[in-house]
């Protein structure tokens, strides 16, 4: 809008004329088939785990989420993401202060082999670690011969989460590093401070609300894999089993209900994060950068 | 039958603001009408309302003795230059001038090959020959005006609408556009309304200047009537630069204290009063009778001419005043001006 | 002379910290994401030429891949048709719950799939909510290539809507205004001057949505039914294959996908890079 006079939230409706806008009956039309379509395909499955979660009653819900193997599932699928999360974090700070602070060759190959994870199926990100550190795989035998378990057991667990949730702090960390240029950097060192100093008492705190929205991002991922994770953890249960994975036996020994009960404190988990993401994007939308695209 | 377009006592209000407050305007056919005004006068609220694109909250435009309430932004047959352009990115020069025509419902619309025609005639109309391949990413800031021009006047339009159609681009191109925009003007005799706030362009295109402030029409007139003789203070200042004289109006003459300023003063007023000057209107004198006494305290070149600041007794700011080639006064020189020219408004 | 300046792989910066960032950003990235991606193509490529011939062609091998892709492609189409619809509906209209709605359009990024696909399953299965209004034109969708799409859906929408709406938002109105003016109907507007500058970011959308509906695992294998050679997914195919130690032939599913998804990826960008120099900026 071009009148800055007017004020931020009259202007957007005050300006639009009559030359842009559809007839009632389409904009209802349109609308109607908006809201039908998020119906059947995201608040009806939204709904439906909790509707089946509670379809047994309150003792049952109970019982399948403080039974041992649920308790185990939920302290391991906690400790991955526990291990995971904050190595995404280092690594993905790392990787924005290079890439967002400093101009050198082959930057945009970097920047897309960050991305990669992405686009690759969570089942060959897990298949890759097997045919590293599985039975048969190349370090296999090694492995074997010195008593060390990666495949099917943590260590496998964690990498293969590394791997799915590897982009995400970088990706929100990038855009926003490179907005915010070099210049309050340059103007700390100048002033004499430390370099760390200058890292946590200036760029640290200009892109808190961007690594937050991609820790919390990448912590939703990191809680809620399934594929990738499915693949290197052998699901032994009480051992090797995260909660997704348990989902999966519950569900397939026909236990819907307890499948259901352990599925809604994801989509718990899921609902708190969306309501954070929201909060930031409504609150710190400026900040951060990439909100809208990943 | 003779007024191409009415605007009625026009009033529009979005949200708190006020954009118009009781508007009338006459535009003949064939005028080129410049709307002048600082911004947030109205003056685009206006010519959007002309084209129909904002509704009145009260009043109406007539185009000839039709009102055009009733009609249809394809009925009205507006052409719309915006400011920036508004061009059709994904459509070359060719496609974005045949796109109105190629709109028309199909009983109406020309064929192909006369559509083409057209292009290539108002390609060469604007001078951008050639070009119908391009995207308009690929043209330079003038020539996207032009192309935005010949879309417009594809349509044959009833009224052509320009808003600050020289706005977005740099010193040197608006100079030629402006030149060759009023020559376009001669040639075709669209009647044309374009909105700005540059007042020497204002002065220099249009047949008849309307300036607006504060949702109001202050003065309309020619370029000479609005400047020589400003209705209003506001004209005044807007319209150029001016000194402002607290004086009081005495049997035909204007007192500066207790100095008579100003002689032959035939309006019906008397009492406090503003004179309004122009630089150029002051002029350095060796005779007493109606002078103004002063001391030189600066000089400064302003582009082809020299600019005196001269302190006056009784006045805080100093007087502007254009001097002629051969006069040379010095810094801190005694000097006594005589106004040769000034509006007087009653002090309000 | 200056002019013998060295061609520098970096620029000169006072800020420090570079080596060591790039430093800790190689090592990881070798270690988690390119060294093992190499393994997988050495695997693969170690399988020998008839090997991987006979897995690359093996009916089963062909029917997953294109139920995974097929069913992508038909995913994406549907997201992108209706993730479009929804973008303008956010952006333009006003109405209850257009918040609520905005925040929910985010799902698919913050449920987990395995949650996704048994919920899905529970109600396109033929005795759920919305199962059994198809069951009486006795068609079913839980279990059958069908549901294969309903799950690709759900968790491709997100991509589509999120790279299309804020360029709607950006559009600027002027645009819309010129071509009312010169006589088009609305339609002629949205059709020819609205959306075609919306295009390359529908045809991100798109693509994104392609590519993690490819790969998608989690949420099909729940409402898929997984039956070999009608309803079993490329990924699964991938698992069934480690599960029988065919470390080779799993190999070899996961490395034509890969080839294939990136293939698509690229192509779609240099025609993206070729609409960006045409038409400036989109």
């Amino acid at each position: 809008m071009s009148d800055a006079a007017l004020p931020l939230a009259a202007a957007a409706p005050a300006r639009r004329s009559s030359a842009r806008g559809e007839s009632l009956g389409v904009r209802i039309a349109l609308i109607a088939v908006s809201l039908l379509f998020l119906l059947l395909f995201l608040l009806l499955p939204l709904a439906a785990v909790f509707v089946e979660a509670g379809s047994k009653g309150w003792e049952a819900y109970r019982a399948a989420i403080t039974e041992p193997d649920a308790l185990a599932a939920i302290r391991l699928t906690l400790l991955v993401a526990a291990i995971a999360v904050p190595f995404n974090i280092v690594v993905g700070i790392a990787a924005a202060w290079a890439v967002a602070k400093f101009e050198f060759r082959g930057k945009n190959l970097l920047i897309s082999l960050i991305d990669l994870p992405f686009s690759v199926s969570p089942v060959i990100s897990g298949l890759v670690f097997v045919l590293l550190f599985g039975a048969q795989g190349y370090f296999g035998p090694w492995l074997q011969a010195h008593d060390i378990k990666i495949v099917f057991a943590l260590p496998g667990l964690i990498l293969a989460t590394v791997f799915v949730t590897f982009p995400f702090v970088a990706r929100e960390l990038i855009p926003h590093m490179q907005s915010l240029g070099t210049a309050d950097e340059e103007a700390a060192l100048t002033l004499g401070a430390s370099p760390w100093r200058v890292f946590f008492r200036v760029t640290l705190p200009n892109v808190k609300w961007s690594l937050f929205y991609g820790v919390l991002l990448c912590n939703a991922r990191a809680m809620g894999e399934f594929g990738a994770v499915a693949v290197v953890s052998g699901k032994i249960r009480g051992l090797t089993n995260t909660m997704p994975l348990h989902i999966e036996i519950l569900y397939n020994e026909y236990m819907g209900a307890a499948a259901f009960a352990v599925a809604s404190l994801l989509a718990g988990l899921a609902l708190i994060t969306l309501a954070l993401k929201t909060f930031l994007e409504w609150r710190f939308g400026d900040e951060i950068a990439a909100s809208r695209r990943h | 039958m003779s007024v191409a377009v009415t605007i009625e006592t026009i009033e529009k209000r979005f949200d708190s603001f006020t954009a118009l407050r009781g508007v009338s305007l006459d535009i003949q056919p064939g005028e080129l009408v410049a709307l002048l005004g600082p911004s947030g006068s109205g003056k685009t609220t206006l010519l959007r309302l002309i084209a129909g694109l904002e509704q009145a909250d009260r009043g109406r435009v007539l185009f000839g003795e039709a009102d055009t309430q009733e009609l249809s932004l394809r009925d009205r047959r507006i052409g719309f230059v915006f400011q920036h352009y508004a061009l059709f990115k994904t459509m070359n020069v060719a496609e974005n001038i045949g796109f109105g025509l190629r709109s028309r419902p199909r009983q109406e619309r020309p064929s192909e090959s006369e559509i083409n025609k057209r292009i290539s005639d108002l390609l060469e109309l604007v001078q951008l020959p050639g070009l119908e391949k391009r995207y308009p990413s690929q043209l330079s800031g003038g020539q996207r005006q032009r192309v935005a021009l010949a879309r417009a006047l594809a349509i044959e339009p009833r009224v052509l609408l320009l808003d600050e159609p020289f706005g977005a681009l740099d010193a040197k191109v608006r100079k030629d556009l402006r030149a060759w925009l009023r020559d376009l003007h001669g040639r075709t005799g669209h009647t044309t309304v374009f909105v700005t706030h540059d007042q020497e362009e204002a002065l220099e295109l249009a047949d008849r200047v309307a300036i607006l402030n504060d949702g109001r029409i202050e003065q309309v007139g020619s370029a000479d009537d609005v400047y020589d003789h400003p209705a209003t203070p506001f004209v005044c200042e807007f319209l150029g630069e001016a000194n402002k004289l607290p004086v009081k109006v005495v049997g035909g003459q204007a007192f500066f204290g207790d100095r008579p300023v100003l002689g032959g003063i035939t309006q019906n007023q008397g009492g406090p009063a503003s004179l309004y000057v122009r630089p150029q209107h002051l002029r350095i004198v060796d005779e007493t009778p109606l002078a103004l006494p002063g001391t030189v305290e600066h000089l400064r070149r302003n582009g082809p001419l020299r600019r005196a600041e001269i302190a006056v007794e009784g006045l805080k700011r100093r007087l502007d005043v254009d001097l002629a080639s051969q006069v040379a006064p010095a810094i801190g020189e005694r000097v006594r001006l005589r106004i040769t020219h000034g509006n007087l408004f009653a002090a309000a | 002379m200056a002019a013998a300046t060295p061609l520098r792989w970096r620029e000169p910066s006072i800020l420090p910290g570079f080596g060591m960032a790039l430093g800790i950003t190689l090592t990881a990235l070798s270690l988690i994401v390119l060294i093992p991606l190499a393994a997988l193509f050495i695997k693969a490529a170690s399988a020998g030429p008839a090997d991987i011939w006979a897995v690359a062609t093996s009916p089963r091998t062909l029917a997953a891949l294109k139920l995974s892709f097929l069913g992508a492609l038909f995913a994406a189409l549907v997201n992108a048709v209706f993730g479009l619809i929804l973008a303008w509906v956010l952006v333009r209209y006003e109405f209850p719950g257009r918040r609520l709605i905005d925040a929910a359009v985010d799902l698919p990024f913050a449920l987990p799939t395995a949650v996704a696909g048994i919920s899905l399953a529970a109600i396109y299965a033929p005795n759920g909510i919305v199962g059994s209004l198809f069951a009486p034109f006795d068609i079913q969708i839980a279990y059958t290539p069908l549901g294969v799409m309903v799950a690709l859906i759900f968790i491709g929408l997100p991509f589509v809507v999120r790279t299309v709406q804020p360029v709607l938002e950006e559009l600027q109105s002027d645009v819309e205004e010129a071509a009312a003016l010169l006589g088009a109907s609305r339609a002629r507007t949205i059709f020819k001057v609205v959306l075609p500058p919306v295009l390359p970011a529908l045809l991100t959308g798109f693509v994104l949505a392609f590519a993690r509906a490819v790969g998608e695992y989690g949420s099909v294998i729940f409402i898929a039914g997984n039956v070999p050679m009608v309803s079993e997914i490329a990924p699964l195919l991938i698992v069934i294959r480690l599960e029988q130690f065919d470390y080779a032939g799993a190999a070899v599913v996961a490395t034509m996908m890969l080839i294939i998804a990136f293939a698509l990826i690229l192509s779609v960008n240099l025609i993206q890079a070729h609409a960006r120099r045409r038409f400036g900026d989109v």
